[in-house]
């Protein structure tokens, strides 16, 4: 399929270069960019770095931060994991799903948001913590969250 | 009360010398053997988990004849429980830096990075930053060993060194059959020391320090202090760094909150440690070790509920590269929750438990051969919770 290729990629492309060993930086440029990836970007950057479609799918379908369908413009991943979930993750998912009218798993029809659970942040001590896109916050309350989310939804 | 007090350590994040990188410029005046030497006079140990002697795998890799050779730091730090490399590297980057290019200059390797787990990418502007500094401090002392950062994007395997090398090549991140071990094929193929964030840091102490000082701390085979991440159930959860080998009763008798029922020691895929066992159980590599999870849990926690979540985690960390772990995880909280809707009897645990032990044996790397000792130490301190 000759299509157009995005010009990010062939930026990405030549900044890392075109070996394996750049497939994750440019894959995860991908991601700051679109917060996804495509199909098409999959086989452009195939193409670029001369593998085949399948060889980037596969690396790109093992990392839980490299999305392959499309997400809202901010992430929020909740930490799911023992002492945030001990610490009351559940009503963390509950007053955000309640703001912003989706499941978890979800992106809002503006495709805004997307709401995600994660494995473990790193925040264990703080708990419970997310973060949104790269932004940690941590020690989270149902009001902390709300002001937090308000301001994100305000941007 | 003050004698319970355990003892504080101020080694890992100490300050820093005045003059920038001080350590390190004086450390490579002197010969490798002699660094080398240093180091195993000093006994220290990895302090990522698995504990190998850190002096042998830097010599084992000098000894590997290749003109390529590569410095990892391992900052993919994901163990559930664990958050002090996160705070090593805000804190004190310049040591990390320093220890990995003493590294660099005895293996003989031209380039390190740093794999930073995608969950920690907010570090990075902070952490470019010290990293210029140093790459321009390393030109003009003569060291020929710049460091650049590579990320990860969420995956707890990338911990596991074969798996980590794996992902900085782009591919999956699927652990390797070993041999060969890193110290002769790792990084593209090539002879690497990968070592935890932590040992850099020790290793750049004993440097400052002198081995005879460093073991002045910890028990004869646990050398030295350990960065500690206490998180559950405390009224003090935090970063602590302690000196290594201390009983478990003295630990949870400071964090603890007076009804701690369990700590787990080394996070899910460490072992779980009931009350009546605290006072008979050493923290350290003679006793129980830790890459410094410790996670307490009080009697108002349910401990099916605490290992359905670390099997829920495993099942999905992963890689589903091998069947046992691929699997063995799935069917391990499906036997756990069939247990307890009382689908299947109570003897059916001893099933589950062989099959874990089957993991340990069969599964590939050390994710799907540690899901056993989560499992089998919950299952059998508190089988009762596990069925009622």
């Amino acid at each position: 399929m000759a299509t157009n290729k995005n010009s990010y990629i062939t930026e990405l492309v030549e900044h890392y270069g075109r070996s394996r060993t750049s497939l994750m930086p440019i894959l995860q440029g991908v991601i700051e960019k679109n917060n996804f990836i495509s199909d098409h970007d999959m086989t452009d950057i195939a193409r670029e770095l001369d593998l085949s479609a399948a060889q980037v799918y596969g690396t790109a379908t093992f990392y839980s931060f490299l999305d392959t369908e499309p997400r809202g413009e901010y992430i929020i991943r909740v930490c799911k994991t023992i002492t945030c979930d001990m610490h009351g993750k559940r009503q963390i998912i509950q007053t955000i799903e309640d703001m912003l009218k989706i499941k978890a798993g979800e992106t809002t029809p503006n495709k805004k948001f997307t709401l995600l659970e994660t494995n473990c942040l790193g925040w264990c001590h703080e708990g419970p913590a997310m973060l949104i896109n790269e932004k940690p916050f941590s020690g989270l309350t149902p009001e902390k969250v709300h002001d937090i989310l308000s301001e994100y939804m305000h941007k | 009360m003050s004698e319970t007090k355990l003892k504080r350590v101020d080694l890992i994040f100490g300050e820093y010398s005045n003059v920038k990188y001080k350590v390190l410029t004086d450390t490579i005046k002197r010969s490798n053997d002699e660094i080398l030497d240093d180091l195993l006079e000093s006994g220290l140990r990895g302090r990522g988990g698995a504990g190998f002697p850190t002096a042998m795998k830097w010599r084992l890799t000098s000894q590997s004849p290749s003109a390529e050779k590569y410095v990892i730091c391992n900052a993919d730090e994901g163990e559930p429980g664990t958050f002090k490399d996160r705070e090593i590297l805000t804190r004190v980057p310049r040591k990390v830096l320093s220890g990995m290019a003493i590294c660099g200059k005895v293996i003989g390797a031209q380039r390190g990075y740093i794999y930073l787990r995608g969950e920690y990418k907010f570090l990075l502007p902070d952490l470019m930053k010290e990293i210029e500094t140093y790459n321009e401090h390393a030109k003009s002392i003569g060291l020929d060993f710049p460091i650049e950062v590579r990320l990860g994007s969420g995956a707890y395997i990338c911990g596991e060194e074969s798996a980590l090398f794996e992902s900085m090549e782009g591919n999956r991140g699927e652990p390797r059959n070993k041999p060969p071990y890193p110290t002769t094929s790792g990084y593209m193929g090539k002879p690497t020391v990968i070592n935890n964030v932590e040992t850099f840091v020790n290793v750049m102490m004993i440097m400052r320090l002198g081995p005879v000082q460093f073991k002045l701390l910890g028990t004869t085979d646990s050398r030295g202090s350990k960065v500690f991440s206490v998180s559950g159930d405390t009224p003090i959860p935090g970063i602590y760094e302690l000196e290594l080998g201390m009983p478990l009763d003295r630990f949870v008798d400071e964090f603890g909150d007076g009804d701690t029922k369990a700590v787990q020691v080394g996070g899910a895929s460490g072992f779980c440690v009931p009350r009546k066992k605290f006072k008979d159980t050493v923290i350290g590599f003679e006793g129980v070790p830790t890459g410094g999870s410790m996670m307490l849990f009080n009697s108002s926690r349910s401990m099916y509920n605490v290992l359905h979540n670390y099997l829920e985690f495993f099942e999905e960390e992963s890689c589903g590269q091998c069947t046992p772990c691929r699997v063995g995880c799935q069917q391990l909280r499906k036997g756990i929750e069939a247990v307890k809707k009382g689908d299947k009897k109570s003897l059916y645990l001893d099933q589950l438990l062989k099959l874990s032990e089957s993991m340990k044996l069969t599964a590939k790397c050390g994710l799907g051969q540690s899901v056993a000792n989560s499992f089998s130490s919950i299952v059998y301190n508190f089988k009762e919770e596990m069925i009622y």
